[in-house]
């Protein structure tokens, strides 16, 4: 660890390999939130990476044991705050399969219109942020970053007009879903993802042909497929490495089972797979949200509606883990009830804090540039890492 | 009739005086012109503000440089810390020297012009490293050891492409390559055939590794070092810095149309000369910063990759080659 | 193996009842608890590490959760086993699942829970100079720590 009480001047040795120990963070231009890494670089080589989380943590699973179940999906959007939707989703699914409540049809195509819609707003984000940490503020990331912002802010203008909310929504409650579409949303809807879908065109025309770009994300990062499952990540990093794996397909919940859409693996393992299988996740939830406006059915959004008081929500005594395939991997609610209104235990498995474990693990060997370019493609959000 | 006679060095001063202050000018409002050409590659406006269509930016931000505080690291080493923005903005000035704006109207347009240019322009190295060093930070140790490694693997290539014209004019003065290249347009050596395109891509390429401008500005990669070398200079001292930094790209951009573009030479009275050779230079300008917003940067060992195994053989068997060939057209009498 | 193979052999190996479902819930005690897990990775075929984590059954002590799956089959293993009452030592499977490195850290961090063997047993989310262990039924959920409040 750092000698914060012995900061001298720098001294370069010339006699053998030099050992420098310096510190990326918590406040950095690419830290993508509270990241302190203190990496050790032998000349440009990094040699170990200490990876030091905790400055977002606010200890989400105490604070839901004095929450009850209807009070907390709320607050679950505070996890993973760049998906809202998917972090409450798995709350709530985890709820219902204690208690045995039933979703209706139409709440559970509404979930999976927005949960897959929050995956294009979530891959969006990704993009810009990730090139540019690659490409620099002043410089060429800073014009993909911007592009992708717009189309992002088209995806939360959508939320707005369902939730009221651009960030942190408070559509998931237990047994259903809070709102309905209003009128014209649906072809709002459809238009919003048409455009995307062009523009992404042209975001995959811009950068694989560049090679600079591919110099920079090809062979950087390798993830091996048995590593990956050791280590536990998930989503995009594990279909990255080959290994074929998407809970929407291989456990179905909430309805994923009546659409018809193809789940994308790459072999590689790098930072360039782990692209390729995110624009591809693209394709498929655009699909996604076509198919389930196209068959919405009719009927009521919740099945526990009106809701007369905060404890009206009671679960018997059991538990269970529930998870959902969220834009970073599975995230994961794990909850013992005691029968009362609020949970007895809950955990979180957050996808994130699983995928930046592997940081430590894969960085020695690369240089310096490469450490933003591999942080970038595990994509983290740190409120998921450290809750 | 004769008030005063004026000192034999008065001219050359009276000239350096007026260059100096045009530069400072110029300087400032390219950072205007870039700041909304990337603007407008970004779909966004830019400044718009502070004047009409944000004209009075660049005064508003020279402004807050000059009001700033002055914050010096306390385990800084003093001397070398402030010494370097000096250092390295002398050499940025002084390549103005030789570079003729019209025809017989520059500071000194010397007999070895363009080794003057390349020599003096080399130089900021030193003071982009007593920079990084003068610091006692780590991130500004490492981004100056980066400079130092990037800007000696491409003096080479930037030589060797800057001296492709000159072999072909035959002079190293700057005068004599831009009146080479006087008539016609097809007189310009970027239409040299195949040697002058070849030879102006090269040197576009080595400019930007030279000027440290992205995709080679890891040395400044605000997401891993956070302004490099700079990081520790606030106030008028960053000014001097960045001021610097700019003048060597406007610096490089005249060199490159003077020495591929031209010049003054373009249609009109011969007065226009100077304004075709400005708006010459903001194309140049505009090149740079066009793949400045268009391209992410690589990494130090693909720069040095680049360097040692594609552009310095690539630059020296162009050089090579111009050589064979300008004798043979000598010997062949065309 | 699938699901009712590894129900089978678990339940003869570790003379312990396994209900059906999803996941398989396997309870044995603290001693056998590497072993599992190393029985979970190489027989059972389940290499993919979840999650691992703790629960406080107040009087009756701690309990230690792990969740691995087999992809490849589909099968959901849930490891628990039940430290006593007073006990806070457990045995760490870091060196069967690389992934149990951060997870073993948040427990200790959370719940006080020292693993035996693990590499690196330092807090992860608080600060080092942090006492108490938060997520302990003791722990009030407005203690006061300077420099809070």
């Amino acid at each position: 660890m750092l000698d914060v009480n012995n900061t001298t001047r720098v001294e370069m040795d010339w006699s053998g390999p030099e050992r420098l120990q310096m510190n990326m963070g918590p406040q950095h231009p690419s830290a993508h939130g509270v990241f302190r890494a203190i990496v050790t670089l032998e000349g440009e080589t990094v040699v170990a990476v200490d990876a030091v989380i905790g400055y977002l943590h606010r200890c989400h699973e105490k604070l839901s044991e004095t929450l009850t179940y209807a009070q907390y999906p709320s607050i679950a959007s505070k996890t993973d705050y760049v998906a809202a939707m998917t972090s409450e989703f798995a709350y709530v699914l985890a709820a219902e399969e204690i208690g045995k409540f039933e979703v209706p049809k139409r709440a559970q195509y509404l979930r999976v219109i927005v949960a897959e819609l929050q995956r294009i707003a979530s891959h969006l984000l990704w993009l810009g942020t990730w090139c540019m940490d690659m490409g620099g503020a002043l410089g060429g990331g800073a014009t993909i970053f911007l592009y992708c912002i717009r189309e992002r802010e088209l995806v939360l203008d959508l939320f707005e007009s369902l939730v009221g909310a651009r960030l942190l929504y408070g559509f998931f409650q237990v047994g259903g879903t809070r709102y309905d579409i209003p009128d014209g949303w649906a072809q709002a809807c459809r238009e919003t993802i048409a455009l995307i879908d062009s523009r992404i065109d042209e975001y995959e025309e811009m950068l694989e042909d560049n090679a600079f770009f591919l110099a920079r994300t090809q062979g950087v990062g390798t993830v091996s497929r048995e590593l990956a499952q050791d280590v536990g990540i998930a989503g995009p990093l594990l279909r990255g490495s080959g290994v074929d794996f998407d809970i929407r397909k291989n456990v179905p919940y909430s309805s994923y089972g009546d659409f018809d859409f193809s789940v994308p693996v790459e072999t590689a393992g790098d930072c360039y797979a782990r692209y390729k299988v995110r624009m591809a996740e693209f394709r498929q939830a655009i699909a996604i949200v076509r198919q389930a406006l196209d068959t919405l059915p009719a009927g009521p959004i919740s099945s526990r509606p009106a809701l007369k008081s905060v404890a009206q929500i009671r679960i018997p005594k059991g538990e269970a883990y529930a998870r959902v395939e969220g834009p970073r991997g599975e995230v994961g609610s794990y909850i013992i009830s005691d029968g009362s209104a609020k949970p007895y235990r809950m955990k979180w498995r957050g996808a994130s804090f699983s995928n930046l474990s592997i940081l430590p693990l894969i960085i020695p060997g690369h240089k310096v540039a490469d450490v933003v370019a591999i942080m970038g493609s595990v994509d983290p959000v740190f409120g998921e890492v450290d809750r | 009739m004769n008030l005063v006679a004026l000192p034999p060095w008065a001219p050359s001063v009276i000239a350096g005086f007026v260059v100096l202050n045009v530069v400072i000018g110029i300087v400032t409002y390219i950072t205007l012109l870039e700041r909304k050409f990337a603007a407008r590659m970004q779909s966004r406006i830019g400044p718009y503000r502070v004047g009409p269509h944000g004209l009075l930016q660049p005064i508003a931000d020279a402004l807050k440089l000059m009001m700033k505080e002055d914050i010096v690291p306390t385990a800084a080493d003093r001397r070398i810390y402030n010494l370097a923005p000096i250092v390295f903005l002398i050499p940025c000035m002084l390549i103005f020297a030789t570079i003729p704006f019209a025809p017989g109207l520059g500071v000194a347009d010397l007999n070895i012009g363009i080794l003057f240019f390349l020599a003096v322009s080399s130089m900021e190295i030193v003071g982009l490293f007593m920079a990084g060093w003068g610091s006692n930070n780590k991130y500004a140790l490492l981004s100056a050891m980066r400079a130092v490694n990037q800007i000696i693997s491409y003096d080479l290539p930037f030589i060797f492409s800057a001296l492709i014209p000159v072999l072909l004019t035959g002079s190293l003065k700057l005068g004599d390559v831009a009146a080479a290249q006087q008539g016609s347009l097809l007189k310009w050596f970027v239409f040299y055939p195949v040697i002058g395109q070849l030879s102006f891509i090269m040197f576009i390429v080595a400019t930007l590794a030279a000027e440290n401008r992205v995709p080679f500005d890891i040395l400044e990669a605000e997401s891993e070092l956070v302004a490099g070398f700079r990081v520790e200079y606030s106030g008028m001292k960053f000014a001097l810095i960045q001021l610097g930094e700019y003048a060597h790209i406007i610096g490089s951009s005249f060199l490159g149309a003077l020495l591929f573009l031209g010049a003054w030479s373009g249609p009109g009275p011969e007065w226009l000369g100077p304004v075709w050779f400005c708006l010459k230079m903001v194309f140049m300008f505009l090149v740079v910063t066009w793949i400045r917003w268009s391209f992410v940067r690589i990494r130090v060992d693909q720069i040095l990759a680049l360097s040692w195994k594609v552009l310095m053989p690539a630059t020296l068997v162009l050089l090579i080659s111009t050589a064979i060939v300008v004798v043979w057209r000598t010997s062949a009498g065309f | 193996m699938n699901a009712e193979q590894a129900r089978a052999s678990l339940a003869s190996t570790f003379g312990v009842e396994v209900a059906a479902g999803v996941p398989l819930v396997v309870t044995v005690a603290p001693e056998r608890w590497e072993a599992l897990a190393r029985y979970a990775k190489d027989t059972v075929g389940c290499r993919f590490f979840n999650f691992l984590t703790a629960v406080d059954w107040k009087e009756q002590g701690l309990e230690v959760v792990a969740r691995v799956d087999n992809l490849d089959e589909n099968v959901a293993l849930m490891l628990k086993t039940k430290l006593g009452p007073g006990v806070t030592r457990c045995a760490s499977l870091t060196p069967v699942y690389r992934g149990a490195n951060w997870m073993e850290r948040e427990c200790f961090d959370m719940f006080g829970i020292r693993f035996d063997g693990h590499p690196d047993m330092r807090r992860i989310l608080l600060e080092d100079t942090w006492e108490g262990h938060p997520l302990l039924k003791s722990y009030a959920v407005d203690t006061p720590h300077p420099p809070y409040r």
